[in-house]
């Protein structure tokens, strides 16, 4: 193999050897960037993660006191609460809407059709998270105040939807991938069998296609893990545990970009904020892995 | 696959964001020489610091432009830590700063560039708290405050402040603060609750001065504070007491300036060693009353001796 590649690598011409020499550097730095930034994080977090930091304290407090001048306490369990509850509402508004989606736009829809949605939906995908914010600051904020009675619009409910909208593009291309994906063998056996479009659906392709719905839904709720800016303008900025879908909260991501800014460099709180990034990182570690693992699924099955 | 399709077309994307870079790049160079040639002249005093201070610093520098042709004034933001960690690196020449600077970031500021940072009060900025219009109250102790905002507070809710207020059903007050870490937090909890106790967590906690009094000119439950210059109709500022034994002070020009006022705090600038040359002339010339005015025009409290 290995002779092979620089035999016709001697043959090529110049140009065509430095775009390839080009194209593998590119490959490559992403490596570099995920590791280097890793790296990066675990540094500035380390000493005071090993050295000071109470991780039960950490992980199971509500107290997340760290300015105050007497008694700092890193309490972070209001905020990881927060970062999970906003998740999980958006994706009970993101999913059924991002695969209803994705099923219309694979299945029911005519082909000029398909082709609008797709276009509106990546349009969707590209309004920046502070536009969203803004939304929900402004004109959501007194929607919900109108429709439920509540005192305040920036609740958890809020960001919720703001990260749906947000997800839902993900969730549709994906799932719209993996139905795709199923071989129109199936499709035409079971029409075949005399299965109405919705049998077709619901009995054959949705099972058939699971693993890829189930990475769709994992990358979106990844994304909604990772929010920030949307996240830190719509839902109050409040340490709290939510008792409903019209609380607010605070989440990981919006405290790390709420107090970065004005903190002292190599501070504890400082390095306490990067141990919020270690945390992050690695719960979206987590999540992409384990769709990364269900796509994989997906390409072994026949 | 469908997928890689995708990656493809954002990968094109990318290409095409990046060569729009590109040209955009190619084009600025002789821009940047035709802003240097016009300043090559001229020194820069670099400000940093003070979210609060931000806007007053800009006019400064801006009203500057027509007062010196010998230097200008780049100001930037990010805080008042910013600002100091600026200051201690030594790559500003002034530092803005809402609240005074410590002894230890002071030595450390000697300590790395050999000169002694020196203060300056430039003004006063007054906190309102505000409270929705339509509250039925007009007035707060500093005792109460601290109760409504401090932990193990005994102050919940509006009833527990002797008022009916109808336009919030809960009754529950709802606190609006700031980040943890803004210069008018640490004010503020500095003037109600010293330096022992700390907020009680469940505040919502806004970005900016400005959210502050528009999240609580929406919101009939809440009580925030935030800088007197940011009052729009929408809210109400309250007349604040130190305990229900004193007088009760609206927020405003001559009760900051006389003292009576009980939650207003100076405003510092700080220089890297003496200031000399072109610094010291900014300095003077803001000190001055024609720097003063902008001060006063834009929501703060000048100095006395400069107002009189």
């Amino acid at each position: 193999m290995n002779i092979l590649r620089k035999k016709s690598a001697a043959n090529l011409p110049f140009s065509e050897t430095a775009i390839e020499l080009f194209i593998r550097l590119c490959g490559i730095s992403s490596m570099i960037f995920v590791f280097g930034i890793f790296f990066f994080v675990f540094r500035e977090g380390a000493s005071f993660l090993f050295n000071g930091l109470d991780l039960g304290q950490f992980l199971t407090s509500v107290e997340w006191q760290p300015t105050s001048l007497q008694n700092k306490r890193y309490g972070a369990f209001a905020l990881i609460v927060g970062t999970f509850s906003v998740t999980l509402l958006a994706m009970c508004i993101a999913v059924p809407f991002g695969l209803g989606a994705a099923i219309f736009v694979s299945e029911f829809c005519s082909p000029k059709l398909r082709e609008t949605f797709k276009i509106i939906i990546e349009l969707l995908a590209a309004i920046p998270s502070v536009v969203w914010g803004f939304i929900g600051l402004t004109l959501m904020n007194q929607l919900i105040i109108a429709v439920f009675k509540a005192p305040i619009g920036l609740t958890m409910l809020n960001g919720s939807i703001m990260l749906a909208l947000m997800s839902v593009p993900i969730i549709v291309s994906i799932a719209e991938d993996a139905l795709k994906a199923v071989p129109d063998s199936y499709r035409e056996a079971a029409e075949a069998l005399g299965a109405t479009r919705w049998q077709v659906v619901y009995r054959v392709l949705l099972p058939a296609a699971k693993n890829g719905l189930l990475a769709a839904v994992l990358l979106g709720a990844a994304r909604s893990i990772g929010e920030t800016m949307a996240v830190l303008m719509a839902t109050g900025h409040s340490v709290n545990i939510p008792s409903g879908p019209l609380s607010w909260i605070r989440t990981l991501t919006a405290t790390i970009a709420a107090e970065l800014g004005e903190v002292a460099r190599g501070d504890e709180h400082y390095q306490v904020l990067f141990i919020i990034g270690i945390l992050l990182f690695t719960i979206t570690f987590v999540v992409n892995l384990i769709a990364d693992l269900v796509i994989k699924g997906i390409r072994q099955e026949p | 696959m469908r997928i890689n399709g995708r990656i493809g077309y954002t990968i094109t994307y990318l290409f095409v964001v990046l060569a729009c870079g590109f040209v955009m790049n190619g084009c600025s160079p002789k821009d940047e020489t035709s802003v240097a040639k016009a300043e090559e002249s001229q020194f820069i005093i670099k400000n940093k610091g003070s979210d609060t201070m931000v806007n007053l610093a800009q006019a400064w520098a801006e009203q500057y432009t027509d007062v010196s042709t010998t230097a200008s004034v780049e100001v930037s933001g990010g805080g008042s830590g910013t600002g100091v960690a600026a200051l201690i690196n030594g790559t500003v020449d002034i530092a803005n700063c809402s609240r005074q600077v410590k002894p230890k970031e002071l030595e450390l500021a000697t300590q790395n560039t050999g000169k002694a940072p020196q203060e300056f009060i430039v003004g006063y900025d007054a906190l309102a708290v505000y409270v929705h219009q339509d509250t039925p109250l007009d007035k707060i102790t500093i005792t109460q405050l601290a109760e409504i905002y401090g932990e193990n507070g005994t102050i919940t809710k509006w009833s527990d402040l002797g008022i009916l207020h109808s336009d919030c059903p809960s009754d529950k007050i709802i606190r609006i603060s700031r980040q943890s870490n803004s210069g008018t937090y640490f004010y503020f909890r500095e003037a109600l609750l010293g330096t022992s106790r700390d907020f009680r967590i469940g505040s919502l906690d806004l970005h900016g001065s400005k959210d502050v009094v528009e999240v609580v000119g929406r919101t009939p439950c809440a009580i925030g504070y935030s800088g007197m210059g940011y009052a729009t109709s929408h809210v109400k500022m309250l007349e604040v007491a130190v305990d229900s034994d004193s007088p009760y002070y609206p927020p405003n020009l001559e009760n900051v300036l006389a003292k009576t006022y009980p939650i207003a705090r100076p405003l510092y600038m700080y220089s890297l060693g003496e200031p000399t040359g072109e610094v010291k002339v900014y300095l003077d010339w803001i000190l001055s009353t024609e720097g003063q005015e902008i001060v006063e025009k834009l929501g703060f409290v000048p100095l006395e001796s400069k107002s009189e």
